[in-house]
């Protein structure tokens, strides 16, 4: 494989990687300080076990986020030295605004919210909470922004190659900003609402009846059940938005390879590039014009506008485009019903012990379905957006650092075992502590054990 | 813009020193956790706790001065950014990659069953190791111009080799100030080695550095820069001295001096820092590219400049107010 290829792998495996740690932290800050008002409000104690159960799956999150943003920080010069050279007077001051407000903020306050609530007065806990979940959130805005003028680049002149900002109000603010923005913040709601009640649900599974466990699994299916609705709203909006700015996105997504009115909705297909068509296709008549132009017979943009007559490709790779979107789509309706379900169940009956067990079993795996939709959409975005880098203004390859490809492909390597291996340890974890907690870990021991006595009361399961 | 006159002039200029504070700071700060974990071979494992709860509730914030510093290098510098970072794409990787295991280890080793807490300890003493040895070899191949041949990895293997014992010495006066006791003990002898280390590795990055480069030479060695430059290595001396007195007499019955070597080392780093500072400028690339050539438009400097001299102290301040709740001598680590 050549040097492209393979940065591009390792730059997607990283990002892959390190996004699935924020979209944990953005929301599970903003759950804890909710969870902190509430113990401040009511002083029931069963909000502080859970700001305490949380708070370690928030410490551990956090920290996965900050190394794997750490690597991407650096790749940006190992592997794509051309991204800067063309827009670094753009893209610099948005990456430097996000280090100033964000990281800083984030990093020294979580010290505080982690270790110092016997150190420092209530107050000042509570509004350290406050300055992390501000912290994750002003970080998510600020690569969202870059992000976004990295699809709809807007407010700058080109001299020499080399991009000059004219506007920042519209770089800011660019076509797309808003949208990926919301897009992005509810994905993150949606991913610790789900995780919130899955581990939860485990919990209650294996015989924790704590008031705490009822409370997260409640707060996670309510939080689900508000969010999916507006996320699919949101959703419908980024799309449209997408079919304005870059049409062969959309068009990869909904596998159309003419342009035409009356086109359908493929909710199953297998898009070929060698004969330019799709085989198998399950499909609704009509569904990709009403969904994108709100029209049956609405014109829907096809792939083949955007190859040049030398037959040169434009447009982004179908197949992953077409695939990723379809494992977003699903998991959000996954997400819809089983929220939706519960929540009727519990107001129904007016308590989270009615909830049905097979219904629990399924919302242990779905404490990841947040993930799985997240990187799907990403994929699709982001491929989507290929063979460009900045939209219209900057290819992929010529951004690409002229490395070795053995350099590249051995740290590839390296990178992967570890995110696999760290993967692993972080799910296991999570369900480690999850079975700690449903068995009793209060009244905490103040003096440490030796590990074999703790090891005696941890029963194998 | 023009109030100070040219800003293509003084904008890369100022955005240099932000650098170069970032890095130095940098150094300061995750030096002494890097050096902590670098320790972890000669401790037990109820001393391990300690010197992780010293340096718990400062390390990610300690480690995003370097995302501070990279990022300057990337949004001020970009094409200098390009330039280091391919030429040092492995060492890059492996401290990364270092990184990436001692960070999750803090969290891992308290969190994941205990049997398994063997594992991330040695995967924080690994991941220190890595990472410091990577940043020593980098620094390395930086003095040396970024040049590949055996005899510029053989100065990148012994600068690898002497900041880990200058990280492990920072770490070792932390522990002095921030433990008592056996550790505290322990961690003065920890520094009595590696003070000689220390004084090693200065003395011959400082002889070689001349030597290779004609350029640093004639910046050191002409008149008057001799004279006006000698209070630098004259002071280091003097700090070295001072340091080797104390270590001798600490740990003091009334635990007074305790700050003392952590303090002086850290001046013995800023002292280093300038002559190196001094060395390498007007280069961000050594011989190859001036900070001039390298910068960013100044529209886009100005806009950073506005938001860093605004934020820049409330980061200073917050930090303080972190180091000031978590000050005294380090106690176990607890979320309630």
């Amino acid at each position: 494989m050549d040097t492209l290829l393979l940065s591009r792998i390792q730059f997607g495996a990283n990002i892959s990687f390190h996004i699935l740690f924020p979209t944990i932290t953005i929301a599970l800050g903003w759950v804890l300080l909710f969870f902190k008002l509430r113990f401040n409000a009511t002083g029931d104690v069963k909000w502080m076990e859970a700001y305490r159960f949380w708070v370690k799956v928030f410490a551990l999150s956090f920290a996965m986020g900050v190394v794997s943003g750490i690597t991407m920080s650096f790749q940006f010069g190992t592997n794509w030295p051309g991204f800067m050279e063309t827009v670094g007077n753009i893209a610099g001051p948005l990456l430097a605004y996000e280090i100033m407000t964000a990281f800083f903020l984030e990093a020294v306050f979580l010290g505080i919210m982690l270790f110092g609530f016997s150190r420092v007065p209530g107050w000042l806990h509570t509004t350290a909470t406050f300055l992390v979940a501000f912290g994750t959130t002003m970080s998510a805005f600020w690569i969202l922004v870059l992000n976004s003028w990295m699809h709809t680049p807007a407010g700058f002149e080109m001299h020499d190659g080399v991009a000059f900002a004219t506007d920042w109000w519209a770089i800011i603010f660019n076509p797309s900003m808003p949208y990926r923005l919301v897009h992005m913040l509810l994905a993150s709601g949606l991913t610790v609402a789900f995780l919130l009640a899955g581990l939860s649900a485990f919990r209650w599974l294996i015989g924790d009846r704590s008031a705490e466990v009822r409370t997260t699994l409640k707060s996670g299916l309510i939080l689900g059940a508000t969010l999916i609705p507006l996320q699919i709203l949101a959703g419908d909006f980024h799309g449209l938005n997408t079919l304005e700015h870059q049409p062969a996105k959309v068009a990869a997504m909904e596998g159309n390879w003419e342009t035409g009115p009356n086109v359908p909705l493929l909710l199953f297909a297998v898009p070929d590039k060698e004969t330019r068509s799709n085989l198998l296709e399950i499909a609704v008549p009509n569904g990709a014009s009403l969904i994108l132009t709100h029209k049956t017979d609405g014109v829907v943009p096809g792939l083949n506008d955007f190859v040049t007559e030398d037959g040169t490709v434009k447009h982004p790779p179908v197949a992953p485009v077409f695939y990723s979107f379809r494992v977003m789509v699903g998991t959000g309706m996954a997400m819809l019903l089983l929220s939706w379900a519960a929540v009727v169940i519990m107001a129904r009956r007016r308590d989270v012990g009615a909830l049905p067990k097979p219904l629990l079993w399924a919302l242990v795996p779905m404490a990841f379905s947040g993930w799985v939709a997240t990187l799907a959409g990403w994929y699709t975005t982001e491929i989507g957006r290929q063979p460009w880098l900045v939209y219209g203004v900057l290819t992929t390859e010529q951004a690409v650092a002229d490395v070795p490809a053995p350099f590249v492909g051995t740290t590839l390597a390296a990178y992967l075992a570890i995110y696999v291996l760290l993967l692993a340890a972080y799910v296991s974890v999570l369900f480690f502590l999850a079975r700690k907690a449903a068995q009793g870990d209060r009244p905490r021991r103040r003096t440490p054990l030796s590990g074999e006595a703790i090891v005696a009361q941890v029963p194998a399961e | 813009m023009n109030l100070f006159g040219d800003p293509a002039q003084w904008l890369p200029l100022t955005f240099a020193a932000l650098m170069g504070l970032s890095i130095l700071i940098y150094v300061v700060l995750d030096g002494f956790d890097l050096g902590v974990g670098v320790l972890f071979p000669f401790a037990t494992d109820v001393e391990r706790d300690r010197m992780v709860a010293s340096i718990g509730p400062f390390w990610d914030a300690n480690e995003t001065w370097l995302v501070l510093a990279v990022g300057i290098l990337l949004v001020a510098f970009p094409a200098a950014h390009g330039a280091i970072l391919t030429a040092l794409y492995l060492p890059v990787a492996i401290m990364l990659i270092g990184l990436i295991l001692r960070g999750v280890a803090f969290e891992f080793r308290v969190k994941a069953p205990v049997p398994h807490k063997g594992r991330w300890n040695a995967a924080f003493w690994a991941g220190s190791l890595m990472t410091s040895l990577s940043q020593g070899w980098m620094l390395g191949l930086y003095i040396m111009g970024l040049q590949q041949t055996p005899a510029t990895w053989v100065f990148a293997a012994l600068t690898a080799l002497f900041l880990t014992v200058g990280y492990s010495f920072i770490g070792a006066t932390w522990l002095i100030l921030k433990t008592d006791g056996d550790l505290q003990r322990k961690a003065v002898a920890w520094a009595r080695g590696g003070i000689w280390g220390v004084v090693l590795g200065m003395g011959a990055i400082s002889l070689a550095s001349p030597l290779v480069s004609p350029r640093i030479w004639d910046k050191w060695l002409s008149v008057p820069e001799i004279f006006l430059l000698a209070p630098l290595p004259i002071m280091s001396g003097a700090l070295v001295v001072l340091l080797w007195l104390a270590l001798r007499r600490l740990p003091t019955s009334d635990d007074s001096w305790a700050w003392f070597p952590f303090v002086a080392t850290i001046a013995l780093f800023t002292l280093a820092f300038f002559g190196m500072a001094y060395s390498f400028y007007p280069y961000v690339v050594p011989e190859r590219l001036t900070i001039y050539e390298a910068a960013s438009a100044p529209e886009s400097l100005f806009i950073i400049l506005i938001g860093t001299c605004v934020v820049l102290p409330m980061i200073a301040g917050y930090t303080a107010l972190a180091y000031f709740i978590f000050r005294g001598k380090a106690t176990e680590l607890r979320y309630d």
